[in-house]
């Protein structure tokens, strides 16, 4: 390890060290308000330090692999764990569990899903990949008296141990296979002399764990139950900036053993098996459910789903349209669980009827709202639409349409579920007079708001830059 | 200059829509007259492009920007343009938001601010579908439109609004993302023109010769969205409910339905000409189907605005049979029926409404012999209903009779069959007219509140004149209104017909 390598790796070590300060800072001086502003600028400095920055090489003996890649994984983290500490700080209050460590935690998943973006080596994978899991574990359960909480994080932390048991078996069955730990190394391997049985062996059972952290069918089973029972705000990091680090791993792990899974008819169908169940599962599983953060959760496996047929497209601009739709779909659903958070900690509205007459007291934040849905569904002028939008492109460029077709009628499906919220927002009367007094609206959801649109009608510039991103994915 | 004010003209009432979204909700008297001034001036620069416009040109004011719009290796952009199809839609549905503001002046009464802004961006969406010359960006006008309709419907409509408004989201949605998967397929194939290059640039597509197997399956992909919009039996079952619960079914009528026969003509014809021909007997038959069938059911229905609803589809179905009989009488006739069909039953609905303003009620049996008391509204309707059963002088007539005669002349067709079905269908249109206006006009004044009802104001007889005056204007003198798409048909029928010979031979 040498000065340069610390410099070039600016990013993770900016964070670490940042995240020791933070830990010694609230220690110390006990002041949630304190840690959580310095965890802001903490991550104002990362989106800085990512937007600056455009140093790429291996750091740290060929452990970690700066580039384009990772910087904008870096910035999709930071966004959003950014975002997500700002909108729980109320929630949090409410709840009495304003702890400062709250927004020291978010840091640290932040630091985990960075390595995981930039991992060059399966060891500092998993390390990412703990740092990550760990870390959402306790964010799920950090309302220590409440049952159903509770509930989420022992659920989350069973299964999510038990998946982390399969990756790291996986990863040894491969280092077995190959010999090597090093994923460019394992690649060069792969193309020499071919893949045996065990190294499928390894690779699907990795796969296991990477499915399991995105909620793809059929590992989707804790995904509800677990959303519905943790803090709003903490589901919202869950559901988003920690599937994109899994995605933007799984992207770098399939690009390196490409040489394999190009040709390989039954990789091809296993993968495009598993998104189209995720995106039907996911939509139909929507459809009938009550509590608005179950319905996300399941809307959140769909999503999912969209984004595998970004990765059976298996050409670049599947990959860069993963990229870009993990950024906009984590601005809008960070947005709706945003939302859902401010109106929760009002009083416990859960389901959609609860939102019953929005538009009439608090227009601005229905329009919010609705704008956000509109998004999730698809629907042009919004970011979700672009993203939406260039999956199905690269399915159908690939040459296959026929996921594009489901995804598409997957999306018609899902209309249903996130309209019948607006339905309740802007067409039905109130429950009771002025029961949404006292709801203060965030200025951070407009800013969501405004950046959802932005990504739908100016994509130009994100999607040049992802789609340079993606040619550092594999690079040796 | 001329390329910048089209676009200009797209999105103004979408920009100054956003203000509205601030006004005091106390005044609302002040959002409706900038309201009207936004859609007024619109419509002023929509008629100076008229105005400018060229019949013996192609395509004109064309515009481009945002190249690249979608990352350097796909040629997606914005391009908007006018041409001979789309010029007279353009300024028509620029003519009609002014009108729907005035004749909602009253009747829209919560939240104001709202309605009007979502009327302006439905204004914006819509001149961006009559113009995009980007399969892409014409998507995405389309479908955008869908917000302000599902707004305009679920919050300002019926008892039954929400059902209605989710209904039509969901069906239009299904439809036009197959359209989706089309325009991405017919993109990739764009690349062999365009140097491997993705492009969804219309003019270029132009030149794309596709294997006729290919031309059948994108053929469907986009008809389905668009013959859903229209709607031709049987994807007509959203209409109904929308119109009935819409407090803006002139709009509807006006410019939405017409957005998607002029898009059969502008991308199904125009795209796959050889599809077209090999499917137009097919479609012919479904066209007959929807006006036989439209006309049969308004006849049995019992409450104003269904009556208007279910005739829209029978002349809705005029349209394609125009479009599809591929002679350039018939297509002229249908592009002028467009606007003629959205200038007689949109009066129709304009008056309905007042009439439900006044006795809030749509039911026939509701009414009777209102011609004492609002002669003047008698009148107005009398014309319209003239005019949408087709009496000569009035401008149903001239579309109807130009569809009909291209029909008897149609070398797909080759067959009169079809178009004395089609004229059997104008005959019942009387059928179901006459006795909707005998039951609200003459007769006895039966009920109190009948005989209260009062006289057409100012404000609404000025928005019947506009109607009126168009009416009477096509139906003396139509050659000026033909003559600005008549270069435009001839390319697109002569396109077709030297393709359909292709593959006979």
């Amino acid at each position: 390890m040498t000065l340069h390598d610390l410099f070039l790796a600016l990013p993770i070590t900016f964070v670490t060290l940042w995240a020791v300060l933070l830990i010694v800072v609230e220690a110390a001086a006990k002041r949630a308000q304190l840690t959580f502003s310095l965890t802001s600028i903490g991550f104002l400095a990362l989106i800085a330090i990512t937007l600056v920055t455009n140093e790429q090489g291996y750091a740290f003996g060929e452990m970690v692999r700066l580039s384009p890649y990772s910087q904008f994984a870096n910035f999709v983290f930071a966004l959003s764990g950014l975002l997500v500490i700002t909108l729980s700080q109320s929630y949090l209050a409410k709840e009495n569990s304003h702890f400062g460590e709250y927004s020291i935690i978010v840091f640290i998943a932040t630091l985990g899903m960075m390595l995981m973006a930039c991992a060059a080596n399966m060891v500092v994978l998993f390390i990412g990949l703990e740092i990550m899991s760990i870390a959402l574990y306790v964010l799920a359960g950090v309302m220590r008296k409440d049952l159903r909480a509770n509930e989420a994080a022992m659920k989350y932390f069973l299964l999510g141990a038990f998946s982390s048991g399969f990756f790291l078996y996986g990863i040894s069955l491969i280092y077995g296979a190959t010999g090597e730990m090093t994923l460019f190394k394992i690649g060069i391997y792969l193309q020499e002399n071919g893949a045996t049985s065990l190294f499928w062996v390894g690779l699907s059972l990795m796969m296991v764990g990477f499915l399991f952290k995105i909620s793809a069918v059929p590992f989707h089973q804790w995904t509800p139950d677990v959303y519905e029972g943790a803090p709003t705000p903490s589901t919202a990091l869950m559901s988003t900036a920690s599937k994109a680090a899994a995605f933007t791993a799984l992207i770098t792990v399939v690009l390196n053993v490409s040489s394999q899974t190009e040709n390989n008819a039954n990789w091809k169908f296993a993968l495009s098996t598993i998104a189209v169940l995720t995106m039907v599962v996911g939509n139909i599983a929507a459809l009938s459910q009550e509590n608005l953060k179950r319905m996300l959760a399941f809307s959140s496996v769909a999503h999912a789903g969209y984004m595998l047929v970004g990765l059976v497209a298996a050409n670049d601009a599947g990959y860069s349209a993963v990229l870009f739709y993990a950024l906009v779909y984590s601005l809008m659903n960070i947005g709706a669980f945003g939302v859902i958070a401010l109106l929760e900690q009002h009083r416990a509205f859960t389901s959609a009827s609860d939102y019953a007459g929005l538009f009439k007291e608090k227009p601005l934040l229905a329009g919010v709202m609705a704008l956000f849905m509109l998004s999730l569904t698809g629907i042009p002028p919004f970011g979700g639409f672009v993203g939406k939008y260039k999956l199905f492109a690269a399915a159908v460029e690939s040459g296959q349409s026929w996921l594009a077709v489901v995804g598409v009628l997957a999306s018609a499906v899902s209309a249903y579920y996130y309209l019948r919220v607006v339905i309740f927002m802007f067409m039905r009367e109130p429950q009771s007079e002025n029961q949404f007094d006292g709801v203060v609206m965030s200025p951070t959801l407009v800013w969501i708001a405004f950046f959802v649109v932005i990504l739908g009608i100016f994509p130009t510039g994100m999607l040049r830059f992802v789609s340079e991103a993606v040619k550092f994915a594999f690079k040796m | 200059m001329g390329s910048s004010l089209l676009s200009l003209t797209i999105f103004f009432p979408f920009l100054f829509a956003i203000p509205l979204l601030f006004f005091n909700r106390e005044k609302a008297s002040l959002s409706k007259f900038y309201a009207l001034a936004i859609s007024l001036l619109v419509f002023v620069m929509a008629a100076s492009l008229l105005m400018n416009f060229d019949p013996s040109q192609g395509i004109q004011f064309r515009h481009v920007a945002l190249e690249a719009w979608l990352g350097e290796e796909t040629d997606v952009k914005y391009v908007v343009g006018l041409d001979g199809l789309s010029v007279l839609l353009f300024a028509f549905s620029a003519l009609v938001f002014p009108l729907v503001i005035l004749g909602t002046w009253t009747s829209v009464q919560k939240n104001v601010n709202e309605h009007l802004f979502f009327l302006l961006v439905l204004e914006t969406c819509i001149l961006g579908i009559f113009s995009a010359l980007d399969l892409f960006l014409y998507y995405i006008f389309w479908e955008a439109m869908l917000i302000p309709m599902y707004f305009l419907i679920g919050i300002w409509g019926g008892a039954n609004r929400a059902f209605a408004a989710t209904k039509f989201f969901v069906y239009m949605l299904t439809a036009s993302l197959i359209m989706l998967v089309g325009i991405i397929y017919i993109g990739i194939r764009g690349a062999d023109l365009n140097g491997g290059i993705f492009t969804t640039d219309y003019q270029k597509l132009l030149n794309l010769d596709l294997p006729f197997t290919i031309q059948a399956i994108l053929f469907w992909l986009f008809a389905i969205s668009f013959l859903a919009k229209a709607p031709l039996f049987p994807l007509h079952t959203w209409l109904p409910e929308v119109y009935a619960e819409s407090p803006v079914s002139a709009v509807v009528t006006g410019v939405l339905l017409k957005m998607a026969t002029y898009a059969l003509i502008r991308f199904n014809v125009g795209l796959f000409p050889q599809a077209s021909a090999y499917f137009s007997t097919f479609i012919v038959v479904l066209s007959i189907i929807s006006i036989i069938y439209g006309a049969a059911i308004a006849f049995a229905q019992k409450e104003m605005r269904r009556v208007l609803a279910y005739s829209s589809i029978s002349h809705l179905g005029f349209l394609t049979l125009g479009i599809f009989a591929f002679t350039e009488e018939a297509m002229q006739g249908a592009i002028l029926q467009m606007v003629n069909h959205g200038l007689s039953t949109g009066l129709l609905f304009m008056l309905v409404g007042f009439l439900y303003e006044r006795r809030q009620s749509d039911r026939l049996s509701d009414y009777g012999g209102l011609k004492k008391v609002m002669p003047l509204g008698a009148m107005f309707f009398t014309i319209a209903m003239l005019s949408s059963v087709g009496l000569p002088g009035l401008n149903g007539f001239v579309g109807e009779f130009l569809i009909l005669i291209g029909a008897f002349k149609s070398p797909v067709l080759q067959n009169g069959t079809y178009a004395v079905l089609g004229a059997i269908g104008v005959i019942l249109s009387a059928v179901y007219m006459l006795p909707m206006f005998q039951k609200i006009f003459l007769g006895e004044l039966k009920s109190d509140e009948n005989r209260r009802v009062s006289e057409l104001n100012l404000r609404e007889s000025v928005v019947a004149v506009v109607f009126v005056i168009l009416i009477v204007w096509i139906g003396v003198a139509p050659s000026s209104f033909l003559k600005l798409s008549e270069k435009s048909t001839a390319s697109v029928i002569e396109k077709v017909q030297q393709k359909s010979s292709l593959t006979s031979k």
